[in-house]
């Protein structure tokens, strides 16, 4: 295979061949056509589920965010980047993009730290790090439609288990409205996210942390480097990719955040706890304001491109190494 | 010795089991909860049930609309993974053991779909599946889900026949296998464990899909479990005990087969995360 493998690849690149062969040529030619048509008949379903199901709703998306639009027949009123710009006048869109940088923010500040911690913690040789790992894990298995209903019943103002508690140890008072309070609702729902999501976190982290070879944190210990320089210096530079990659998901899942929300609080109240894709849902599907709701989705694609082209440039050059080292038969 | 290594992760043990009770205890909170009068949960909210009422749970699994729910989720689950699984395992064959031209450009064509969530596309997709009159139908959900898997099955499955060793497949061709013979008898047979992997990944996807059974689905016929919940909340906001009841049973399954593949869950996410 490998050998077969370097010679297609590089007749694929086109290095010409000395004149007498012009025969064998011929037939190599035929044989490269042939190759190449197996090849991408092997494709030929993938990307036709791709390209029909995925890549064109987007392209669509994309010139229906030009019309005014109902949604039915074939867009016609041309209205130019009316749709955009209205978007940026409207305070709900204003507030959707606001909202969606907090919780960003506050998953950077808060959640992927302690999930971090928590992966060091349970890195390490302790009695049941397999039962706290599994435990931690578990509600990433739950539907976040199921999770929104449970913790609506936790967070009923006044009856539910949170306040119960609060009550239990002399907080009385401090709980409230939870969902229902428009200063709250989004910690509110930040505090769900981490319970859902923190462990899905630190599962990365410690997958990342397992691969970082055992002998460069002996050796910085040999060299009499602290714990935490330990930690600063040789496992986080060497966990990067992984809280690059974690990072990413933690920003487009609050780009997207849509079944939370929609089970809890439906945006509300009063949009407080509204994101892109709960504005796009109600313009689109509630009030038929196709045209003006696919814009939410172009500028919701917008902003996931810029934040994937640092990702994808990683990813690509990891490719290119892929490239490169398949042709010496290393699967890696 | 061991003493003092105990007294030293004293405080990391308090602390873990500190958030192992926050994680458990909504669950517990609701499976309680399950087994008791609404009347009673306000007054008992935290302690055992007085009288352990298991009518919440009986009256739920006596009626038909429950596993009518559970049934379609299996449905469109396994309908989903078969599908993403099958067409993602062709195109990874092919970029895993075939040279061509704008093999690299197809690939990263197929990794773009890893940059945009699936709320980007709902819209369009929707007036799309609304055209083709897969609105109320399975279908409507199970190719969209497919068509969405294919970029991390696709990068997962090609990492993995990458590794299979090329002089079997040398071997093979000697033998007089085609390429979709070695394909079929030889590579998905060995690839057992990256093909439990992403279905496993195919599975939970479905399974914990909301908005595209909302979109897809108006009339009841077809919802899923996450559907139904929401809806049974909304119908008995009031039967607090019942609500518990329902939506403890609509985790037994998630939670059951997360039991028994999580190793292939976690597996899974984490390859794809670093591998992607």
């Amino acid at each position: 295979m490998t050998s077969t493998f370097l010679a297609d690849k590089r007749s694929g690149q086109g290095t010409d061949l000395p004149p007498p062969e012009k025969v064998r040529a011929r037939g190599r030619a035929r044989r490269r056509v042939l190759h190449w048509l197996t090849a991408v008949a092997f494709q030929v379903p993938a990307l036709v589920l791709f390209i029909g199901l995925v890549m064109l709703p987007m392209v669509f998306a994309l010139y229906a965010a030009f019309f005014r639009w109902g949604g039915f027949g074939m867009p016609s009123d041309y209205v130019g980047t009316d749709n955009f710009t209205d978007l940026f006048d409207n305070p709900v869109f204003l507030g959707d993009l606001w909202r969606c940088l907090v919780l960003v923010v506050l998953s950077l500040v808060f959640q992927l730290p302690f999930a971090l911690a928590l992966a060091v913690a349970l890195n390490q040789k302790l009695r049941g790090r397999a039962v706290y790992r599994m435990l931690f894990f578990a509600p990433y298995v739950l539907s976040e439609a199921i999770t929104g209903v449970l913790f609506s019943m936790v967070f009923a103002p006044d009856d539910g288990l949170a306040d119960h508690l609060l009550g239990a140890v002399g907080l009385d008072g401090v709980g409230g409205l939870w969902f229902a309070d428009p200063s709250y609702v989004m910690a509110t729902l930040f505090l769900v996210m981490t319970w859902k999501y923190f462990g899905f976190h630190m599962m990365l982290y410690l997958a990342g942390l397992q691969s970082i070879p055992r002998e460069l944190t002996e050796a910085a210990l040999i060299d009499g480097a602290s714990p935490w320089q330990r930690f600063r210096n040789v496992t986080l530079p060497l966990l990067a990719p992984t809280l690059r990659i974690s990072v990413f998901l933690a920003v487009i899942g609050s780009i997207q955040l849509f079944d939370l929300v929609w089970v809890t609080t439906q945006g509300g109240p009063d949009h407080h706890s509204e994101t892109m894709a709960v504005t796009m849902f109600q313009y689109g599907f509630k009030r038929y304001q196709v045209g003006y709701a696919s814009a939410i989705s172009v500028v919701m694609f917008g902003i996931c491109l810029v934040f994937a082209l640092a990702y994808q440039r990683f990813v690509l050059r990891r490719d290119l190494e892929g490239a490169t080292t398949t042709m010496r038969g290393d699967g890696k | 010795m061991t003493a003092r290594k105990t007294a030293r992760t004293l405080p990391l043990h308090l602390i873990l089991v500190a958030v192992g009770a926050v994680m458990v205890l909504p669950l517990v909170y609701a499976v309680l909860s399950g087994f008791k009068s609404t009347d009673e949960l306000s007054s008992n909210p935290f302690g055992l049930p007085k009288h352990w009422l298991t009518g919440n749970y009986t009256d739920i699994l006596g009626g038909s609309d429950f596993w009518k729910l559970l049934g379609n989720s299996t449905l469109i689950a396994i309908g989903t993974t078969v599908l993403v699984v099958a067409v993602s395992a062709l195109a990874a064959f092919s970029f895993a053991r075939f040279a061509f031209r704008g093999r690299e450009v197809l690939f990263t064509f197929f990794t773009l779909g890893l940059m945009f969530p699936f709320a980007v596309a709902a819209l369009p997709l929707f007036l799309l599946l609304r055209s083709l009159e897969l609105l109320d139908n399975p279908l409507g959900v199970i190719l969209p889900q497919a068509a969405f898997g294919l970029p991390m099955t696709i990068i997962i499955l090609r990492a993995f026949f990458r590794e299979i060793p090329g002089e079997l497949e040398e071997a093979a061709t000697l033998d007089g296998c085609s390429s979709f013979g070695f394909f079929w008898r030889v590579l998905l047979p060995m690839a057992r464990p990256a093909l439990g992997t992403v279905s496993v990944l195919a599975v939970v996807t479905s399974w914990n899909n909301f908005m595209l059974p909302l979109l897809v689905f108006t009339d009841n016929t077809w919802w899923t479990l996450p559907i139904g919940v929401q809806q049974f909340q909304g119908q008995y906001s009031a039967e607090y005990a019942r609500v518990f009841a329902y939506l403890v049973l609509a985790m037994v399954p998630a939670l059951a087969f997360y039991s028994v593949a999580e190793r292939q869950l976690v597996g899974g996410l984490t390859a794809g995360a670093t591998k992607g």
